[in-house]
Order: structure tokens, then sequence, then C-alpha cells
């Protein structure tokens, strides 16, 4: 069972609940868009699944690789494969990106043993040229000053050293300019592969036509209404999201 | 005044059945039976003063000085009317003023009595003093077990030695600089200093000697219900310079611990003394502390000051600057954890044109823990040319707690250029909950955070120093999540 599996999940904000009973399975090596207005749940999601702890997951469950995740803190579900590319990722001033790249790692190892220095530089190195990152990025502090697509290459940058095997992009392209989308549409799709299952969360079609899911889901009021394959992504675009809202009342 | 020889009782197990509330200090947390052949009893009057001056030896003249300060002791109020009411809380009469084995530290190692060895082993002070410094002073309780100086830095005519002994070695250096940078009503802890004062370092540096290792000094509170009172007096001829770095820890006790030093540093004519404290006390010491430098022409003070640890501390280092040219830096880092209270700071005296001062400083509060900042920087009306700059930044790491700014800065002329920035950041659940998405327990990110949050600072410090304080900051995190 190598896949992230959501299982009829309902997530609450405080005494509000926004995801309403949300199932999907996304197996190694597949690609997962999920496509919805906003203020449809998509970012509450990413972020529950994560273990963000203002989200309250008031029942289902969350399964990776089929032992479930929900009792364990945002730390063990990352070391147990789950990334998050966050929409707005935090600023860590005073902190290097090479350094929280390091200490991310080095969570990663049993207690006791060290990272190899000089291998970690290598191995970032050749991460970063594969990426086309300037060398001088990893010296500066994270996230601190820098413009929307600088962001989103750092998170990019991390979830390649971090090699998680299931990983949630979430809003990937806002803010970003069509170069700077194209930059890290390529990004992901280098990381792509059958070791890694990817859900992309995204308000846009324009994302899809560089990172080309394997299937499409439709979200509206904290549940997936529609699933298909990437035409239904472009029928979104064409018809608007109120064909859907319309299509959902005929029934 | 008898001494006291039944001090046989295992307090470092009622210690750990009474562990103070706050914070992991497990580093200097132990402590050895030490039987004392020196103790002035408890509690403070003439007889006490009179007791460590006869078992030191001393001239009449140091005898004078410290009844006279006593007298001043008792005279001032505590500072209660700006400082907290926590002060209250010694009880003067239960401390013990002087614990000793003896006035004469040793040479070397091999000599210093097992019981007191086995201490600094444990710290690794013998172990550092033979990877990087050029001299060690070891003080256990009231006077240096160990002090020692490498030979081809004695050769150049360095003088380093505990200041019990250079009072009596070197009396004609000693006399002249000693109470002159911090005179004795100071304040009312300079005075207790003044009163009852044992051990401490004396350093002097000949003219236009540069010593390239540092010097060291290692001060180790071991008894409960004790009071550290060393005094420190550096001086840097012209043209000489010297790092000196001191170190502090005590075992955790259930009762208060007090220590209160002065020390004062001399920079003659271009002269420079880059003096730095990383103190850790456990969180029963009171640690009130006069420092203060005097800065001669074309001199440097820089003093590097981190306070980790303390129940309260009260440390506003100083520089009076003198001569022309003259220039004065306080960089320092304080971490007030739960029950911990950081009241430190800086002071800046400009007396000279063309005088450079630069305080930069930064307080962590965690929990329950409160860092206020108090700063002083004085520029009078007849100065031109003088340059200041006060940076104080502040790091919150949660709701509860508390931060106070308190920068008093008098500047009369319009000849002189004056910069305060003042910030106050918090660790907010956002940048933690990243961390941790990318691997990092809570306690791990906290401690990742902070120390980006002292990252600038620490880049000045001296490589061992700044391994040691991450790792410090690790341990305090570790015991402030959860």
């Amino acid at each position: 069972m190598q896949s992230l599996e959501i299982k009829d999940l309902h997530i609450s904000i405080g005494d509000k609940p926004i995801v309403n009973g949300l199932s999907l399975t996304v197996n190694r090596g597949e690609v997962h868009a999920i496509m919805g207005p906003n203020g449809t749940g998509k970012s509450t999601l990413a972020k529950a699944i994560a273990g963000h702890p203002d989200y309250t997951i008031t029942s289902g469950d969350v399964l990776v690789d089929g032992a479930s995740i929900l009792e364990m803190e945002p730390d063990e579900r990352a070391r147990a494969g789950v990334f998050l590319a966050f929409q707005y990722p935090s600023e860590i001033p005073g902190v290097s990106i090479a350094n929280f790249i390091r200490a991310a790692l080095q969570s990663r190892l049993p207690e006791g043993e060290e990272l190899e220095a000089t291998k970690y530089y290598k191995n970032l190195y050749a991460k970063m040229d594969a990426l086309k990152i300037d060398r001088k990025f990893t010296s500066r502090s994270v996230n601190e000053g820098f413009s929307g697509g600088e962001k989103k290459r750092c998170e990019i940058l991390q979830m390649a050293m971090l090699e998680p095997t299931y990983a949630i992009m979430d809003e990937t392209d806002s803010g970003l300019d069509i170069d700077a989308m194209k930059v890290v549409a390529e990004g992901v799709n280098a990381l792509r592969g059958p070791k890694l299952g990817i859900l992309l969360i995204t308000h846009y079609q324009r994302l899809l036509d560089y990172i080309v899911p394997d299937y499409v889901h439709v979200m509206w009021d904290g549940r997936i209404v529609k699933s298909g394959d990437k035409s239904l992504a472009l029928e979104l675009e064409a018809k608007g999201y109120d064909w859907v809202k319309k299509e959902l009342a005929a029934v | 005044m008898n001494p006291l020889s039944d001090n046989d009782t295992t307090i470092a197990d009622e210690a750990a059945a009474n562990p103070v509330a706050g914070i992991d200090q497990e580093v200097g947390n132990f402590q050895y039976d030490v039987k004392y052949d020196f103790d002035a009893g408890s509690g403070l009057s003439e007889d006490t003063v009179n007791f460590i001056s006869q078992v030191k030896k001393e001239p009449e003249w140091i005898r004078e000085f410290r009844l006279k300060a006593l007298k001043v002791f008792e005279s001032k109020p505590l500072p209660t009317h700006w400082a907290t009411k926590d002060l209250e809380n010694i009880d003067f009469n239960k401390i013990r003023y002087y614990l000793s084995q003896g006035q004469r530290s040793k040479r070397s190692w091999d000599d210093v009595p097992d019981d007191i060895k086995k201490t600094f082993e444990r710290l690794g002070i013998p172990e550092q003093e033979r990877k990087f410094l050029a001299g060690v002073e070891a003080q256990f309780d009231s006077e240096a077990a160990y002090s020692n100086i490498k030979e081809a830095v004695s050769k150049q005519g360095v003088i380093f030695m505990s200041s019990t002994e250079a009072l009596m070695e070197h009396p004609e250096i000693f006399r002249k600089w000693f109470g002159k940078v911090i005179p004795t009503g100071d304040n009312k802890f300079s005075a207790l200093n003044s009163a009852v004062f044992s051990g401490g370092s004396f350093i002097y540096i000949p003219p236009g000697v540069k010593v390239s290792h540092p010097l060291q000094a290692y001060f180790r509170i071991n008894a409960e219900n004790f009071g550290q009172f060393e005094r420190t007096l550096i001086i840097a001829d012209e043209g000489a310079e010297v790092t000196y770095m001191e170190g502090c820890t005590a075992p955790k006790f259930s009762t208060a611990t007090l220590h209160s030093a002065v020390v004062e540093l001399v920079a003659m004519k271009g002269a420079k003394i880059q003096y730095i404290t990383v103190q850790n006390w456990s969180a029963n010491v009171f640690n009130l502390v006069t420092k203060r430098g005097l800065a001669h022409e074309d001199a440097t003070i820089k003093w590097i000051d981190c306070n980790i640890g303390s129940r309260l501390t009260m440390k506003y280092p100083g520089v009076v600057l003198k001569g022309e040219r003259a220039r004065g830096e306080v960089l320092s880092i304080a971490l007030a954890n739960d029950g911990q209270h950081q009241d430190t700071g800086a002071k800046m005296i400009h007396a000279a044109n063309n005088t450079t001062s630069n305080i930069i400083a930064k307080s962590i509060s965690v929990g329950q823990g409160r860092s206020t900042y108090r700063g002083l920087v004085h520029i009078p009306k007849h100065l031109k040319g003088c340059k200041s700059n006060t940076e104080c930044d502040a790091l919150l790491i949660n709701t509860n707690s508390r931060t106070d700014t308190y920068p008093a800065i008098t500047v009369k002329g319009d000849r002189n250029s004056i910069q305060h920035e003042a910030s106050v950041s918090k660790i907010s659940e956002d940048m933690i909950f990243y961390m941790q998405q990318r691997g990092l327990s809570e306690a791990e990110a906290m401690s990742l955070a902070v120390n980006g949050f002292v990252n600038d600072l620490v880049r000045e410090f001296p490589m061992e120093y700044s391994v040691e304080l991450k790792r410090l900051i690790d341990l305090e995190m570790e015991g402030s999540v959860g």
C-alpha cells in the first residue's frame, strides 16, 4: 500500500466545519490536482494533513503507506514522508537556508549520528544546479525578504533535499508571474517519479499547463464533487466554477 | 567565626529532590562534598570582615578599605525604587561570606585538592587550557584553587593571578587602580563586594604586548547559601591587547545563592581589552555584578556578555570614554527562562571628543521569563564628534513573556551623532509549525529560531564560545518546551 489515503475526512476550525467527508487516494508515482474556488477548504485540507494545531480532524483518517498519521506530531508526520509546500512560507531570521535544510536532514538521523558536512554540501549544490538555483541563495536567511518566486523555489529546493514520499503543494502558483511559475513547474517536474506522490492544490488551471496531472478533482464546499483526467481542468477553465455549481444543484 | 568542619551533608541529593522550577542546566548541576578550612560563618558584621582580612593576612589599608565599605553597604538602601522587589528576598544574614581551603592557588592541577580538581575536570577546564588558552584561573567558592599562565606569556611580563595574591605581590600596580574605576559607593552591591571581596583575577599587560590567546577565569560556586564576591582588575598598558573570558556555574540549590562581583578594566593609550562572559548560573542565583572600563586615548574596550540562567541578574557593563577617539562596545545576549529575570544593559559615558560607543543588546524571554534592558548613554554639551549607536532587540517566546526597554540617552550638544533602534519580535506558532513540517521537533525548532535571532551577534564571538553558547541555548529550549 504505497499511498497517501484520505478517508472520509472531516475538518473543523474551532466549531466551524470546513471539510465535510473528503476521500482521496494518491499513489506513489501519481500527480493529483485539486481545484476549486476560494474558501472551499483546499488549504485547510493541506494544513490538517500536515498537523497544524489550529485544525481539528473531527472524523475520518489519513494513512501513509497504510498507517494512520493522525496521532503524530507535525514533525513526526514530516519524517514519515509527508511534505507540505506552503502557500505562505514563514521567515526564519538569522537562519540560512543551508543551515535550515541541514537541521531538517539531521532530525531524520538516529540519535548520536551526525550529518556529514561535505557530503551534505555536495548533495545540496548538485540539487541546486539541477534546479538552476544560484549557489549564493543558500546563505540567505530562510524566506527573509524573498520575492514570491524565491519563496517558492526555496520550497522546491527543500522538497528536493528532503526527498518526501508524498508532497502536498498548496497554491504553489499563487503570486507568481508566468516566468517564475515555469521555473517552479520545471522543478516539480524534475522531482516527479515513481517514488513520489504529489497532491497539487490550485485555484487556476494555468499551472496544470506546466505540471500535467494524472487526475483532476474538483472540490466544492468541503468535499470532492467531480473527478476526472486532465481534460476536466480544461473543461473547468472553459466553463468556470459556476458550471459545477449548476450541475450540483441539478443533482 | 569558628572554622566549620561538618559540611558532609549531601546537598546535591537534596537539591535533586527539590529542583528549582525552570531550566535544565545539567552541565553545572553537580556538587562534591568539600571540607573548608576557612569559614566566616553566616551573616555579615565587622567580625566577618576582620576574619576575611585576617585569614588572607592582608595589609592594614585593605582592612580599613573593607570596613569603610561595610558602612557604605549598610547605609545604602536596596535600589527597589527602580529595580525589582525580588532583591528583598536576599537574606544577608543567612549568607556565608567566605569559604576556602586556603589562600594560595596552585600552579599545577596535580597540586589542586582532589575534590576541587574533579569539579573543574568535569567542567572541562584543564582540557580547554591545553587547547586554546594562554592562562587559566579557576576559582572555587571564595579563592582561586588554580591559576597558571603559559611560560611564553609570562616571559613577556604579563601578570595573571588571583587578586588575593596580586594585592600582596604587586601592591604598586594593584593599589594604583583598585577601586578607581568603580568606587566603593557606586551602588549597594559594589559596596558589599568592596567589604568582603575575595578572589577574582588580576591582569597586567605591559606596554605593546599583545596576548594572542585568551586568558580565562572560571568561577564556580559549590556551597549552599554562599556568596561569591570576586574582584577583577585588568590593566592593559599603552598599546597592549588582551582577551579575557569568564565562565560561571553553580549547582541547583533550593536556597538563594549570591554572586556579586566587581570588575574594573583600564585600557591605557591605544590599548585593547575584550572581556567575554558566558554565565550559566542555576535558577537560585542572584547575580548582581558591577562592571566598568576606563578607556584612554585611542583605546578600545569591548564587553561581550551572555547571561543565561540565574534567578535575577542585574548587570550593566559600562565604558568611560576618557581619552579622545576611545571606543566602547557592549554586545549582550540575555535569555530569561521561566521564573528568571534578566535585568541587563549598558552604560556609555562619553568624556572626550570623537569618542564612539556601540551597544547591541538582544534578549530572549521564555514562558514567565522577564527581560529588561536599561541603557545609559551620556554625551555632555561641550563635546563634539562623538558617535553612539544603540540597538535592542527582544524576542518573546510566548504571550506570558515580558520585556521592558529603558534606554536613557542624554545628549546635550548638537555636534554628535546618535542612533537608537529597538525591536520586539515573537516566535509565532506558524514559524514553529513551518519548521516542524520539515522534521524538526518543537524544541529543535525553538532552538533554531533563537539561535537565528542571536546569530549576527554570536559571529563576533571566538569560535569556542559561540559553540558553547549554541549548546546552552539548545539545552534551555529543550527545558522550556512541553
